[in-house]
């Protein structure tokens, strides 16, 4: 009896509210920053904290003459789920024009199917699987793609006599991806994988699996981990079994050296070859300013990473796109604005590709040395309007 | 093929003892005072950033910051039990739990915010890097450091238990806390110095472990199941227990990276489970 | 706290009883929609949650039974229904039945392990058999789409009428329905005969089987229903929110789901639901306003909880009552557990 009564009340309920969403003229620019603010990954939402308030700072709290709201949703690190509840509730709770950070990619993936039923435009900041903006039409990404950084180092270590390698990754999604591309550039080159591990994220202690390769002998190692703590336990390992000596060579992509925790990874990252889009050390005059800047507002404390200048330019790509619109945020007018928009980076030129709307731009390889004292990335060749290759593979 | 096995084997056995010197004061609260102390692991991390802090801002020597690291953290633990865990004796295991998960949630955001998220660094010094050939084998002196300290704690301990008077006063509090009372020991004062040494000795394990465990203030919730596997399957409170499961632990896990990596975690904790169906009191554990 | 039996309630009583009950199952979805309609989402979530709290419930506070792998339900049941929405079998309600299934012969298998240890051992077995489970998951990237989450799921309208919709309120009627109908299951279950065994389990195992009790066979009852219930928590969450994270099947939600028991109190038949209401909300309050310390908030309302309100939130009303009403209650079922289990070691 009460079963059919509540489910009746149920019933009649469901038809009776209806909420509406009229966002008015003279509203300001509201965007929602879901990231990881709290727990082991809190870095990454403080670096995009770190960048959007910077750009905000230099242009007066406006974008396109409106002030800019930011709300802010912490997912405490990789949570689709919270990530998703999130997305829906900034579009009908905060009532959002934008959504932005998004670190993880999970997290990115399971608000595509919210931000394309509601047309919310969505500026990818960091997650880095590369089809996050093929999962809807409505994300556009400023950050990279893993192949996007993971290639070119394949290509660089051929070009320097490096034809046989071991692969360490991650086990988790954006492993697999690195170890994907990094195997098919290297082997598309001529190059031979000759061995791979793939470690569990959990684990702390890399000595098993560099006594492994110290017994395999193999000529070079490439390794993917997320920034964090796993690139400086590694090193710390590959350095205590004394692998340098043993003559093996190792690269890595930029987390490896991700310029949040390079400092305190220490002197066991020196001489370390890496491919990335972003080193704070990168010398030009926009760069300069933006590290001054920075400093300026947040302290010598923290160093600008990736993650920083990824979310300063996502801020500067939602400016651009409303220059365009004349500040019109419909979703698919922003979309249209935003494809083949070009922006001088601090990192370089970068570009929205018009058909993907993943970003182009440079990747260095650099090398990690020490600068008055401090450890850097020092930037020495470079490939130039790199694409997503997992996109140009299709 | 030999030499290779004997390296794994030694590496495991130095990841045990690490992991043995972190857990023996959670198996100690838990077995002999039947309290769940699931903020067991903050007290690891304090040590940890007591060491660093030294190290860092005052320059202390790594070796100076181990003795410092298990006093502050002994004496913190005390004021802690006073204070707080004493209330919760008489209560249930639930609040127990709840209530010391409660502290490590608060640990964690109270640690983030005097540090930062971020990976403490620790730079061990010359001496204590590299590897020496031992009987032929490399091994890594820091490891071996690792192994001599745990061996000397758990002698300490075992030998405290059994042959200081302290000990016998500690076995008779667990034993009968009320006969004990009236016996003149008191069994409060006993309790706290016990929680203090178990907890200082987290903190020494905290501090020695940053070059292998890492430092963020995720710390006490990351390794917290590790510290549970080896309280189980040592048996509670049980010293030799602890050390034995410390030692299969890390044994196991350097043997499954080493020739078994893609069957990853899953070796480990099938282990685990199998052991307690043979065992539900653990290796060395008494039945209750 | 002894174990007694509670006078046989006739059936004709019960709705006179349960009246009040009723009235706030009705009012509480009439209030959301009424004034917070804005809120569906969160509202949704806590019933879920909600639910999967109940169903720990059924084990840590009625039958004494620990558990730190109950997300093995939660999970598995998420994954069956997202699985099934994935590849074509979208009717919601036959999901979740399903669902409710596969978790149920999942519980029956791990049963036979679990009821065999007690205390510690069994917190970890149950850990184990769930951290076993979570990284399967992980690796079986083919079928659950590993850490990047199940994507794809299209859930059909339910009962073929309401769509999901993005303001979450067909979400939030469905979830709070099929609270509602296991709660009033799981209320005939506590106070049947099996369910009064399972609480003279908990606080005398010896006893129950010295009168004649199948004992691990009541408990392993006991624990298939509790992954049941588990199961369906995760199909509801599964299919409302259209995704499957890996982290449903996570030692940190298992752990996380005890903590919301334990703050509303275990044992109670309204523990599970209020403690997730409250962890909920307080961590989504918390954390809006401050997203990096918000840890902070939530660990220091767990330990005032233990310090000034033991047994939880509906512990502290209960007593309450009770040195405002000193005529004691008939109804023993809510005895306050203290202690439902104690801990083994040297004593």
């Amino acid at each position: 009896m009460m079963k059919k009564a509540g489910l009746l009340a149920a019933l009649a309920l469901a038809g009776a509210s209806l909420a509406n969403v009229a966002v008015a003229a003279d509203d300001p620019l509201r965007i929602g920053v879901i990231a990881t603010f709290s727990g082991p990954y809190a870095d990454y939402g403080r670096q995009f904290d770190a960048g959007i308030q910077l750009y905000l700072k230099e242009h007066d709290g406006k974008i396109a003459g409106k002030k800019v709201e930011v709300v802010k949703k912490d997912t405490a690190g990789p949570g689709p789920d919270a990530a998703k509840r999130f997305a829906q509730e900034l579009i009908v709770r905060d009532k959002v024009n934008f959504i932005t950070g998004l670190d993880f990619s999970p997290n990115a993936y399971a608000i595509a199917p919210i931000v394309t039923q509601a047309k919310i435009p969505t500026v990818v900041m960091n997650a880095s699987s590369s089809a996050i903006t093929t999962s809807s039409p409505y994300i556009a990404r400023v950050s990279f793609t893993v192949q996007q950084d993971s290639a070119p180092m394949a290509q660089w270590m051929l070009k320097n006599g490096i034809k046989e390698t071991y692969v360490v990754v991650a086990d988790y999604a954006s492993g697999t991806d690195a170890h994907n591309a990094f195997e098919k550039a290297f082997a598309a080159g001529g190059g031979k994988v000759v061995g791979s591990v793939r470690t569990p994220m959990n684990n702390p202690d890399f000595s098993a699996y560099v006594q492994r390769i110290k017994d395999e002998k193999p000529q070079s190692v490439f390794f993917f981990f997320p920034s964090g703590v796993m690139p400086p336990a590694f090193l710390k390992a590959w350095k205590e079994r004394g692998l340098d000596e043993a003559g093996i060579k190792l690269f890595a992509t930029g987390e490896a050296t991700d310029d949040s925790y390079l400092q305190a990874t220490g002197d066991v990252a020196l001489g370390l070859i890496t491919s990335h889009h972003y080193s704070y050390a990168h010398p030009s005059e926009l760069n300069k300013k933006f590290v001054k800047n920075f400093y300026a507002a947040f302290g010598k404390e923290m160093r600008p990473s990736y993650f920083a200048v990824s979310a300063y330019d996502g801020m500067a790509a939602i400016a651009g796109a409303l220059e365009k619109t004349k500040g019109d945020v419909s979703g698919d007018k922003v979309m249209e604005a935003l494809k083949g928009l070009k922006l001088e980076s601090p990192r370089g030129p970068i570009e929205i590709d018009a058909a993907t709307r993943d970003i182009v731009q440079t990747v260095y390889i650099r090398k990690v040395e020490k600068v008055d004292g401090e450890l850097v990335n020092v930037e020495f060749d470079k490939f130039e309007r790199v694409k997503d290759p997992a996109k140009e593979a299709q | 093929m030999l030499a290779i096995l004997l390296t794994v084997l030694f590496d495991g056995l130095a990841y045990g003892m690490l992991l043995f010197l972190i857990s023996i004061g959670l198996s100690v609260t838990m077995g002999m005072m039947g309290f769940v102390n699931l903020a067991h692991g903050a007290f690891a991390m304090f040590g940890g950033y007591v060491a660093t802090t030294l190290m860092q801002r005052a320059g202390v020597p790594f070796l100076v910051t181990l003795p410092v690291a298990f006093a502050l953290v002994a004496l913190a633990s005390i004021v802690v039990e006073r204070l707080l865990y004493q209330r919760l004796y008489r209560r249930g295991p639930l609040d127990q739990v709840l209530f010391t998960v409660g502290l490590t949630f608060m640990s964690v955001a109270g640690i983030t915010w005097f540090y930062g998220p971020s990976q403490q660094p620790v730079v061990l010094p010359a001496f204590l890097q590299g590897q020496v050939s031992l009987f032929g084998l490399e091994v890594g002196i820091f490891r071996l450091f690792l192994v001599a300290v745990g061996l000397l704690v758990a002698a300490a301990v075992v030998l405290g238990v059994e042959r200081t008077r302290f000990g016998a006063k500690i076995r008779a509090a667990v034993d009968n806390p009320v006969m004990a009372t009236g016996l003149g020991i008191n069994v409060g004062g006993v309790f706290a110095l016990t929680f203090a040494i178990g907890s200082g000795l987290a903190g020494l394990g905290g501090a020695l472990g940053i070059q292998i465990l890492g430092l963020t203030p995720a710390f006490p919730l990351k390794y917290l199941v590790l510290f549970l596997i080896v309280v189980s399957v040592g048996g509670l409170g049980s010293v030799g227990g602890a050390l034995l499961a410390a030692c299969v632990v890390g044994v196991i896990d350097m043997m499954t990276k080493y020739f078994l990596p893609e069957i990853g975690s899953f070796i480990i904790y099938a282990v685990m489970v199998a052991l307690l169906m043979w065992r539900p009191h653990g290796l060395l554990g008494k039945k209750s | 706290m002894t174990p007694s039996c509670p006078p046989s309630t006739a059936e004709a009583g019960w709705l006179r009883r349960r009246g009040g009950e009723i009235a706030l199952w009705l009012a509480v979805p009439l209030a959301v929609a009424l004034f917070l309609p804005e809120y569906y989402l969160l509202a949704t979530h806590v019933a879920a949650l909600g639910l999967f709290a109940l169903s720990l419930d059924l084990l840590v506070g009625y039958a004494g039974l620990l558990s730190l792998g109950h997300a093995m339900f939660f999970g598995i049941g998420a994954y069956t229904a997202g699985l099934l929405a994935v590849h074509g079998w979208g009717e919601p309600i036959s999901g979740l039945l399903i669902a409710a299934l596969v978790a149920g012969l999942v519980g029956f298998i791990t049963s036979f392990a679990v009821v065999r240890v007690q205390h510690l051992a069994q917190l970890m077995v149950t850990l184990g058999f769930g951290l076993l489970v979570f990284e399967a998951a992980n690796r079986a990237r083919w079928l659950t789409g590993g850490d990047d989450g199940l994507q794809g799921m299209v859930v059909s309208p339910v009962l073929g009428l309401f769509e999901f919709d993005l303001f979450g309120q067909t979400a939030f009627f469905y979830t709070f329905v099929v609270l509602a109908l296991c709660f009033i299951v799981a209320t005939r279950v506590i106070d049947s005969p099996f369910g009064l065994t399972l609480e003279g389990l908990r606080e005398n195992p010896k006893r129950m089987a010295a009168i004649g009790t199948p004992t691990a066979a009541r408990l392993r009852q006991a624990y298939v229903f509790a992954a049941v219930f588990a199961g369906i928590a995760g199909a509801l969450m599964a299919q409302t929110s259209q995704f499957v994270a890996l982290e449903t099947l996570s030692f940190g939600l298992s752990a996380e789901v005890l903590i919301m028991l334990l703050l509303g109190g275990a044992g109670h038949r309204y523990g599970g639901l209020v403690g997730a209401a409250v962890f909920v909300i307080a961590r989504d309050l918390l954390s809006d306003l401050n997203p990096q310390y918000w840890q902070f908030g939530v660990g220091g309302v767990m330990v005032l909880v233990v310090l000034f309100a033991p047994g939880g939130v509906l512990g502290i009303l209960r007593s309450l009552r009770q040195r405002l009403l000193p005529v004691a209650r008939t109804s023993t079922a809510k005895a306050a557990p203290a202690t439902p289990a104690t801990k083994g070691g040297a004593a």
